[in-house]
């Protein structure tokens, strides 16, 4: 029995969202009486952090404490529409949309603080902790909340806005089949070294580098987490989960979660993450998204390791031992080729 | 058929409920009790979200049946928190990103708990053992061994 140390990458491109249908997200923002500002969306935040990074676009195109944001999702009942979340596009499609709704309730909000301080709104600013005043004289200045309380109850306005993101439709040119179906592309190499054991097969992940180029990081610790966490689903496509092993035919197929394999917490290894920002120019505040791509370059990365440990070229997935050990056994015995 | 008349203690306080034979603690928790802490997941002892301590010891509380507790003293994690200030392992949690969906959160929380209540200051591979019941499908799992590492270094914030 020997275990072979093997090493492998892949780098990809990943489109941020989709383009049928345009992909549209909207976005509805208001103000209540108190000052504070209320996000409706009808996307999703599934744990990957939609309402932190939509609330932080929100209060910073507002003008207003992060504090002052409350995003309510998730009700496609009285939410305004939204495709999803998915396809990485939380933070682009639906940040945008955000982005605009925030901008259209700040010119609304900038009016009815103009008309409070007898003042032009060109000449106003927000200060980013609640009051707005005017430049280069602060102490000429009113709260968000006595703006709010103002337009409610004096001038009869409502400080809202709304905003939808909507990318051209992109046609097929019938000759070529080429078309333009994203707008924004995220970039990412990984490089992933394995031992496989060429007695048994199993392949044990020994660590990850990994540079992923997603635009702004809008909020560097939920892309670290998002990063971390999809590189394990990385890890547990390409060697563990599988509905149906021996597919098409259904037979040993897990049928619950002792059965349905995916990494313990013994089966990580070290991962060493760099993010590179490269502001996106039809992102919001130049953001991509972390989505789904984190868990895309494992895969091959780990299917090029394994070659590189034995010599045997797998690409049917999850690489299972029993495919490693078939595969050895094809060729005559490990070959581990040269490390680069 | 009868119910089973059943006393116990929750959190600390005395509760009395009847149960029917068979029901398992977890339905008896949620259902009867209101605490909706302990998760149902998988119900049958693989996932390791429903679980919750017995006399301080770790049990999955889908695969425990009510009756087999008269007279202990059930900790979930309705109880960790002690009035509005969070437990260390919560804190250390939060500050580690340690949840993303969070429904592995509560029986991950129970499980760090029953480790550093008797062994307050474990390994990196005692913590790994510690959780290896309870399955999580969106952090990795890295960030959860971080945070327990990081409250029994008493490195939370306050």
């Amino acid at each position: 029995m020997t275990r072979h140390r093997g090493r492998g990458m892949a780098s990809i491109n990943y489109p941020i969202g989709m383009n049928l249908g345009g992909d549209p997200s909207q976005a509805l923002v208001h103000s209540n009486p108190s000052g504070k500002f209320t996000v409706a969306l009808s996307s999703i935040d599934l744990g990957q952090g939609m309402k932190s990074v939509t609330r932080q676009i929100c209060a910073e195109t507002l003008g207003v404490p992060v504090e002052d944001v409350y995003v309510d999702t998730a009700d496609s009942d009285t939410g305004p529409h939204c495709m999803g979340s998915f396809a990485s596009r939380g933070t682009h499609r639906v940040g945008n949309a955000v982005m605009a709704a925030a901008r259209e309730a700040r010119g609304v909000m900038m009016e009815a603080a103009a008309e409070e301080l007898e003042v032009n709104a060109a000449d106003l600013e927000t200060d980013g902790r609640g009051n707005i005043h005017v430049k280069g004289a602060p102490h000429r200045s009113i709260s968000t909340k006595d703006v709010a309380i103002a337009a409610q109850f004096k001038q009869g306005k409502t400080i809202s806005g709304r905003g939808i993101f909507l990318v051209p439709l992109s046609e097929v040119n019938p000759e070529t089949g080429e078309m333009s179906p994203a707008t924004c592309y995220a970039h990412a190499c990984l490089v992933a070294e394995v031992d496989v054991d060429d007695e048994t097969g199993e392949v044990a992940m020994v660590r990850m580098d990994s540079a992923y180029e997603l635009g702004r990081a809008l909020n560097p610790r939920l892309v670290e987490q998002q990063l971390v966490g999809g590189a394990w689903m990385g890890v547990s496509h390409a060697l563990y989960e599988t509905p149906e092993p021996y597919y098409p035919d259904p037979v040993h197929g897990p049928r619950d979660f002792v059965e349905y394999l995916m990494p313990g917490p013994g089966d990580i290894c070290p991962h060493d993450i760099a993010v590179l920002e490269r502001p996106a120019p039809d992102g919001p505040f130049g953001a991509k998204g972390p989505g789904e791509m984190c868990a895309n370059p494992v895969l091959p990365a780990v299917a090029n390791a394994i070659f590189n440990a034995v010599g045997v070229r797998i690409d049917d997935l999850p690489i299972t031992p029993e495919k490693v050990l078939r595969a050895i056994k094809a060729q005559g015995g490990a070959r581990p080729q040269a490390r680069r | 058929m009868s119910k089973i008349p059943l006393q116990f203690r929750h959190n600390g306080r005395d509760v009395a409920i009847f149960v029917d034979g068979g029901t398992n603690l977890l339905v008896a928790l949620r259902e009867m009790i209101g605490d909706m802490t302990p998760k149902f997941g998988c119900g049958q002892g693989g996932c390791g979200t429903c679980s919750v301590l017995i006399d301080g010891e770790l049990h999955l509380s889908c695969l425990t049946l009510a009756e087999t507790v008269g007279g202990r003293s059930i900790e979930t994690l309705d109880g960790m928190k002690q009035g509005p200030h969070l437990h260390p392992l919560q804190r250390a949690f939060a500050d580690h990103f340690a949840a993303q969906c969070g429904y592995c959160t509560p029986g991950m929380l129970m499980a760090a708990k029953a480790l550093l209540d008797r062994n307050p200051s474990p390994s990196r591979d005692e913590v790994v053992e510690a959780i290896s019941g309870n399955i999580c499908r969106c952090t990795g799992y890295e960030p959860i061994i971080n945070a327990i590492l990081a409250a029994a270094g008493g490195r939370v914030s306050a």
